[in-house]
């Protein structure tokens, strides 16, 4: 079902499938995109932010949340063009705050809700943005359920 | 200052095979010996630079807040916690094996660490150190 949902909803490409487990890298990633964004966490899924909150996020590399992230115009370009390209664009993926922050959207504190609190302040997590201390195939792209395992718990049963 | 070390970094790489940390450690050494006459890296400054605490950022105190004790461990990310592959080419092979992306890394936390760029002499200590081992 939900394999057929995520079907469905290639052909818009753009947005999001409600319930998404499947958010792989879309091929015409540059590789400047994992080079030079993947360094310091997870090349994290364009489509989680809108185009709005990306281009914020592109325009201030020199203040990136308390690192410098910077890159040469040409690169800069390059990644915020990808990610503009394959942004979100539900309601539900707005909201990020600013700076924008993908683990702020009303889309992924919902799909979220049941993770217990003290969960996310494990030194193996440290913070929410550390999608594959919980995903274990996030490099993959792969967040489905049957695959997290939550640290100090053990793998999740399902409910 | 800096642009000749790349210069030359990057013609190491610009032949087929990637350059190797040792020819690495040299290039950062013969740099540090156009300031310093005689300058020699020593595995044993890099290693007291790899585990001192500069204190100039909160979160990133030293190398090793990230890096670990060892550069032979994987380490993790003081801030986002991601998973970094261990520094150490013993250990991952892929290490120092790219000039460009080592030049990157090491302006982007030095800036950080120390709260300023490192010098030729530090860098040529502490690939020495982290290639070689005491
Ligand atoms: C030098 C390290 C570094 C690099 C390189 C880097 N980031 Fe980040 N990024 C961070 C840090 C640190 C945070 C804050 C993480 C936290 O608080 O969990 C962050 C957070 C983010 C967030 C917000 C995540 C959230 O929801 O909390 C986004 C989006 C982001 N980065 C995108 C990018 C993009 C796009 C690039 C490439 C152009 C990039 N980053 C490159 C260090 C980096
Ligand atoms: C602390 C552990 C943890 C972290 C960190 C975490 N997640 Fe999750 N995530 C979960 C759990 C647990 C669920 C399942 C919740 C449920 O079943 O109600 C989930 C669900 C999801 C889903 C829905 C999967 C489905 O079956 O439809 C997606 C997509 C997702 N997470 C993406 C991310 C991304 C992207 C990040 C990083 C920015 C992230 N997660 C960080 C634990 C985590
Ligand atoms: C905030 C965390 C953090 C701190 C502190 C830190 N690093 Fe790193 N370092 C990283 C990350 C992230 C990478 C790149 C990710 C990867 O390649 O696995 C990296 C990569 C490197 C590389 C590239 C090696 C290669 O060939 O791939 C060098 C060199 C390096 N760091 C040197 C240093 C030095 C010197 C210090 C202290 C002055 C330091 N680092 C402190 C996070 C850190």
């Amino acid at each position: 079902m939900k394999n057929t949902l995520l079907i469905a909803c290639a052909g818009l490409a753009l947005s999001l499938p409600a319930r998404a487990d499947s958010l792989p890298l879309p091929a015409d990633a540059p590789p400047s995109f994992k080079a030079e964004c993947g360094g310091c966490h997870l090349p994290f899924p364009p489509a989680l932010l809108t185009a709005p909150d990306w281009k914020r996020v592109m325009a201030r590399l020199d203040r990136h949340y308390g690192d410098n992230a910077s890159l040469d115009e040409t690169t800069r370009r390059e990644i915020e063009g990808f990610l503009v390209r394959h942004a979100a664009t539900r309601s539900r993926l707005s909201g990020a705050g600013d700076p924008p922050r993908l683990t702020r959207t009303e889309w992924f504190l919902r799909e979220h809700r049941k993770v217990p609190d003290g969960i996310w302040r494990d030194a193996r997590v440290k913070s929410a943005s550390n999608c594959a201390a919980c995903h274990t195939r996030a490099e993959a792209g792969s967040f489905r359920e049957r695959e997290i395992v939550l640290p100090g718990a053990g793998k999740r049963e399902r409910d | 200052m800096k642009k000749p070390v790349l210069l030359f970094l990057l013609a190491v790489t610009s032949t087929a095979w990637s350059a190797a940390p040792r020819d690495l450690a040299e290039a950062y050494a013969a740099e540090a010996s156009r300031q310093a006459p005689g300058f020699k890296a020593s595995p044993q400054r890099g290693a007291e630079f790899y585990a001192k605490r500069f204190a100039v950022s909160d979160k990133m105190p030293a190398c090793s807040a990230c890096h670990t004790d060892s550069p032979a461990r994987p380490g993790q990310h003081a801030v986002t916690g991601k998973a970094i592959k261990p520094l150490a080419p013993r250990a991952e092979a892929a290490r120092f094996s790219d000039p460009a992306k080592v030049e990157k890394w090491f302006r982007r936390n030095c800036t950080e660490v120390l709260g300023r760029e490192c010098s030729a002499a530090e860098k040529a200590d502490f690939v020495s150190f982290v290639a070689e081992g005491l």
